[in-house]
């Protein structure tokens, strides 16, 4: 069992949870990820890192309910314990391996969409303990789902927040804050974007046309985790790839995201059945256009 | 009763096994089991020992159980097998034990493993467990994969009196035996669990969600966890594909996904958390074991399911048993066939499959004959699921993270057949991780081949 240490709502349906996983505290690395499942019967749910600490031995996940898997999670409080816990899985980001000194000479922006900030948080900050300051942008629907925003705040070079509604910083998509910033004079040499896959795949697009060499971070449908299944296959540059083995981390202007965006989609029915099934029991009927 | 055929053993009737999970196989009762036993003439130089990979003393088992003492029986089972009551379910004994049982030279062989599968099953209903280690040696011994392979040599080094600790990736232990192979072959609570229990109570601890490679390296085991010995028994690995348009569309499937959503996280009940495809037209590619639980699996989920198959049936690699439960089911065998693109739909939905019509050349370097395309034989086969069962090709987590483990050309982990040994001292490994997907039993074998190569390496040091 995998005691959490503190669990609280970072935003409507938005929670962050810090976690004792001593193993995974010590070994994982900005942009792995580790899988949950809640309890015995429960699905497993994989999750990027947003946080650790090696002396504690603790690792910290942010997560939104999107199905009633994350629903369930959502119930635990602060001294309950997940029946498991593992990782850390996939490969550490890119530059992790590189030497400090090329990173120091380079621009690095990162977009972060939604929950996607919480993946971007720990690349951010590992890079301002090498002491290389990033841009990053966070983009959220309106200003009451932005999360971590002082958090940012403390480990990045500027941070932009925008919101879809102008509620809050600047107004409008990622996308326009990235030529906004561009046309400002800013110039970045990579930029890292993680976020729901739809912004994903227009930042791509924003950046193919600014050159900007980008990395993405996928999040697909996984079984094991471990290679064994290939249910995260994506297509990144037309071969096939394991999102948990060979990514998560991924060249964005090499992948296929329709594809992928499709892909999501396969337990769609099956999933909205599932949280159905947990909000109203046999109560429920029909007459929600997702079952039959 | 005729004493060249073997006593017929009870099964599920294949209409109504062909919408439950319960298991096919009924097994023996213990007067069928003796009746059975009698079959054996107790050859004094036994050949079903030398069939057997983990060497069962077979003739001495099946004495006791024509005696009536099925404890004894068991006993002599457990000296060799960790996994009886597993092996009597999952082995191939028609090519192994029963394929060199000197009774099947005029009749039929000896039903052997559907004895030790009884020994096994009344050894668990009756509570008897398997002796262990008189006195503990100090020495800890770390085993990667709590699968077929790591779970014998975890067992055998615990009744030595080593220390031992198996590391497991999923939140489950039992490796294949419980993503893998189908609830209707082999019960996972009632068989696989009890058997895994009787290896924990020779002492072996079990640690879940341990993914070595990336939790923590065989070099920090030795290092800095105190294991004197580690055995690599980490199993088969990736998928492969066929490498056809439209493979990435939805509805496609490796054995594995489908497998291991329907066993491991139990989506064959509707009430599971983790969901799984339920098609109306299946077609499961390959022709293997795997294929064959792929195919049995989807028709229990209610589909027409299709075996799709490059060669005939006489190449089949699965067994005889598989095949012939397979079309009783009603599977329907689409021979000669190889598949060459997936069609979908505007969602990107499995629509069909375009298929050629092949026919058999000349035999190739395995002695199969080669499969070549028939000319304009191209047709649609309509499917709304497509399960990829063509094997694996191995997970380099443990290769790529560990310093001096050399690998071969295929990329599997380089061991020598007797001990297991590897090119780095003190670790030694077996299974599909060295030979590629092979069978339970085989690695079994390799299982208590590094046991007894950790054992020597570690009394010589």
């Amino acid at each position: 069992m995998y005691k959490i240490l503190e669990a609280r709502e970072l935003a409507a349906n938005i929670y962050l949870m810090v976690v004792e996983a001593k193993r995974i505290a010590k070994r994982c690395e900005p942009g792995q990820f580790i899988i949950v499942r809640t309890d015995e019967g429960g699905e497993r749910i994989p999750l990027t890192i947003c946080d650790y600490d090696r002396e504690k031995g603790t690792v910290t996940i942010v997560f939104q309910i999107v199905g009633a898997g994350t629903k369930r999670m959502a119930g635990l409080k602060d001294g309950d314990s997940f029946q498991d816990f593992v990782g850390p899985l996939g490969c550490a980001s890119e530059f992790v391996h590189e030497p400090v000194e090329e990173l120091k000479k380079k621009s690095i922006l990162f977009v972060a969409g939604g929950v996607g900030t919480a993946p971007v948080y720990p690349q951010v900050k590992w890079l301002k303990e090498k002491g290389v300051d990033a841009d990053v942008i966070v983009g959220a629907k309106t200003k009451d789902l932005l999360i971590l925003e002082k958090e940012m705040e403390a480990v990045s070079g500027n941070l932009y927040v925008t919101t879809d509604d102008g509620s809050y910083g600047r107004s409008g998509m990622v996308t326009q804050t990235i030529k906004d910033l561009v046309d400002e004079g800013k110039r970045y040499d990579v930029c890292v974007a993680i976020g729901p896959m739809i912004m994903m795949k227009f930042v791509c697009k924003m950046t193919k046309e600014l050159g900007i060499p980008t990395v993405v971070s996928l999040n697909p449908i996984m079984v094991d985790g471990t290679g064994m299944c290939g249910a995260c296959r994506v297509t990144v540059d037309g071969e096939v790839k394991f999102a948990c083995v060979d990514g998560p981390e991924f060249d964005g202007h090499k992948v296929d995201f329709d594809q992928a965006m499709k892909r999501q989609q396969m337990y769609k029915t099956a999933e909205g059945r599932a949280a159905l099934r947990e909000e109203e029991g046999d109560t429920h009927h029909g007459g929600c256009g997702n079952c039959g | 009763m005729d004493v060249l055929k073997k006593v017929p053993v009870r099964e599920q009737d294949a209409k109504v096994r062909a919408a439950n999970f319960e298991e096919v196989c009924l097994g023996y009762n213990k007067e069928e089991a003796m009746e059975e036993a009698n079959r054996c003439i107790n050859c004094k130089n036994a050949q079903c020992i030398k069939g057997c990979p983990v060497a069962i003393n077979i003739p001495g088992f099946i004495e006791k159980v024509k005696e009536g003492d099925i404890e004894a029986a068991y006993q002599v089972i457990s000296e060799s097998s960790a996994l009886p009551a597993v092996c009597g379910r999952v082995c191939p004994q028609e090519s192994q034990c029963e394929g060199k049982c000197i009774r099947g030279i005029k009749g039929e062989p000896v039903s052997i493993g559907k004895l030790e599968r009884f020994a096994a099953d009344w050894a668990r209903e009756n509570g008897i467990k398997p002796a262990g280690a008189k006195e503990m040696n100090g020495k800890k011994v770390a085993v990667i994969g709590s699968g077929p392979a790591g779970l014998t040599c975890a067992g055998d080094l615990a009744k030595m009196g080593y220390e031992v600790t198996i590391f497991e990736a999923l939140h489950e232990a039992g490796g294949v035996l419980v993503y893998g192979i189908p609830e209707f072959r082999l019960p996972k609570e009632e068989v696989v669990a009890k058997e895994i229990e009787n290896v924990k109570s020779l002492g072996v601890k079990i640690e879940t969600n341990v993914v070595v490679g990336k939790s923590v390296t065989i070099d920090e085991l030795m290092e800095e966890e105190g294991f004197d010995a580690v055995f690599i028994g980490s199993g088969a690995g990736l998928p492969k594909f066929m490498g056809i348009p439209g493979e990435q569309a939805n509805g496609v499937f490796s054995a594995n996904e489908y497998l291991t959503r329907s066993n491991l996280m139990k989506a064959f009940d509707e009430n599971a958390a983790t969901p799984i495809m339920r098609g109306k037209k299946v077609a499961v590619v390959g022709g293997g074991n795997v294929a064959m639980d792929a195919a049995r699996t989807a028709l229990r989920l209610g589909a027409e399911v299709h075996i799709v198959y490059r060669r005939s049936e006489e190449e089949l690699p699965a067994r005889v048993e598989e095949v012939h439960h397979a079309k009783e089911e009603g599977i329907i065998f689409d021979l000669l066939t190889n598949p060459v693109e997936i069609l979908a739909d505007e969602n990107g939905w499995v629509c069909g499959m375009k298929c050629v019509k092949m026919e058999l050349g000349e035999p190739d370097e395995s002695g199969r004959r080669r499969p070549v395309v028939k000319p304009d034989s191209e047709f649609v086969i309509e499917v709304d699921t497509v399960i990829m069962s063509l094997g694996t090709s191995p997970n380099p987590l443990i290769s790529s993270t560990t310093s001096g483990l050399e690998t071969n050309k295929w990329k599997c982990i380089v061991a020598d057949e007797e001990f297991g040994k590897t090119t780095k001292e003190g670790v030694y490994a077996g299974g599909d991780a060295v030979t590629g997907a092979a069978t339970v039993i085989l690695a079994m074998g390799a299982g208590k081949a590094g046991a007894k190569g950790i054992d020597e390496y570690l009394k010589n040091r």
